[in-house]
């Protein structure tokens, strides 16, 4: 198994390898990537269409609304299937649980303490500014609630899970999990009930006020991001307590 | 030398993505600890996510001008100074001067993807390494085989 392991691994990368030799050199701009006439559009109209000049986050959120939507989904989804395959309520008495797990050092808890709780509200401040920077820089709802979600992780690692789990309980991780899908979901809804297609954020001109369509579109996108925010946080907080304890949601670091 | 010159430094990037994904293969196939296993898919999916995002990397080619450095090429994002005349006028921008925005895009989602994918994985392993006691594959199918009437409705 070993042998035969190693050598159609072997056999794939010699494949790869020989095939190499007809890629496009790095960067190169006449590349069958870089030539095509659809990242074009997206770079020539992101300012034109959306007033996005960050071309990642308005292909993300507006000209590929639907992959991101389905995308947060699958996000919630994990985190449902994580749930119905680990969590445990009660305990299971017939298993010891082994205290080991506690970190050893109890002089340094006061310095790890201290260190994380001045270390976590800039983090979350942090991370509102990568999810509302989006449009200008590289962020978005995903980096921004997995930035959230690390924040509550750190928590949980410093001091231990119990006390994160006073700030987020459990009931609303999928809560949490479930308002972003539908903040996504619905302001699809809600541009198709003002008459225009799904997700095509034109149509929230006519609910703000004073909004030019283009700037509709910006905030359209900005709006579906913090939905994207908060399933993804959530979520990912709920996949670190469900596998750091077992799916027991205590004694876990 | 004729070789490495012709062959591997024009394609330097692409050796290196095969190779690090010939690791996470190596890890699939052969290892029998269900986390090695795991290790080994991320390994792999890191693999095609660099190959992607590198992909979209854009050099200008024949620009006007074309010094390096003046291109953006690494980033798909519009300078301050054009974007206001670029929201009037599409055509002010030259799109060979920045990196391709879609296999960013595709790559945000195949990250995610590849977390959510993760996650499920290591709950499974969780799982079986609470009713099996191990998560080496040759003892989980020992134990299986020495129990085939084991009650699984519990």
């Amino acid at each position: 198994m070993r042998l035969f392991g190693l050598f159609a691994v072997l056999v794939t990368g010699a494949l790869l390898l020989y095939g190499v030799k007809d890629f496009p050199h790095y960067g190169a701009a006449d590349s069958p990537a870089n030539g095509g006439i659809v990242p074009r559009y997206y770079l020539e109209n992101t300012m034109k269409d959306a007033r996005v000049p960050n071309a990642v986050t308005t292909t993300l959120a507006d000209y590929r609304g639907y992959d991101t939507m389905f995308e947060t989904s699958v996000v919630f989804t994990a985190g449902v299937a994580i749930f119905a395959i680990l969590r445990v309520f009660g305990g299971d008495r017939n298993r010891h649980h082994p205290d080991s797990l506690r970190i050893r050092g109890d002089q340094f808890r006061i310095i790890v303490g201290t260190t994380s709780r001045l270390l976590i509200a800039p983090i979350q401040l942090f991370a509102l500014y990568v999810l509302a920077h989006g449009h200008h820089s590289p962020g978005g709802g995903f980096q921004g609630g997995v930035i959230i979600g690390a924040s509550f992780l750190l928590l949980s690692v410093a001091r231990n899970l119990g006390e994160s789990l006073t700030r987020l309980p459990e009931q609303r991780f999928f809560t949490l999990g479930a308002t972003g899908v539908l903040i996504y979901a619905g302001i699809g809804l809600l541009c198709l009930l003002l008459g225009h297609h799904f997700l095509d954020y034109r149509a929230l001109q006519h609910v703000l006020p004073g909004v030019s369509p283009e700037m509709a579109r910006s905030h359209g996108i900005l709006g579906v991001e913090i939905g994207v925010a908060i399933t993804v946080s959530s979520i990912m907080f709920a996949i670190y307590a469900n596998l750091s304890t077992r799916g027991e949601l205590k004694k876990g670091l | 030398m004729h070789f490495l010159n012709e062959h591997i430094i024009p394609f330097f990037n692409y050796w290196i993505y095969v190779i690090i994904m010939m690791l996470g293969l190596h890890a699939m196939i052969v290892k029998r600890n269900l986390i090695k296993k795991l290790i080994g898919m991320s390994i792999f999916s890191t693999a095609i996510i660099l190959f992607y995002v590198s992909i979209g990397v854009n050099n200008g080619g024949d620009i006007q001008g074309g010094k390096p450095g003046e291109t953006h090429g690494n980033i798909p994002v519009i300078e301050h100074e054009l974007a206001q005349e670029a929201s009037h006028d599409p055509s002010t921008i030259d799109h060979r001067r920045y990196a391709n925005p879609l296999p960013h895009v595709l790559m945000l989602t195949a990250i995610v993807v590849g977390v959510a994918t993760l996650g499920v994985g290591l709950a499974v392993t969780l799982r079986i390494y609470r009713d099996y006691d191990s998560i080496e594959e040759d003892e989980i199918l020992a134990k299986i085989a020495a129990a085939p009437a084991r009650q699984t409705d519990d």
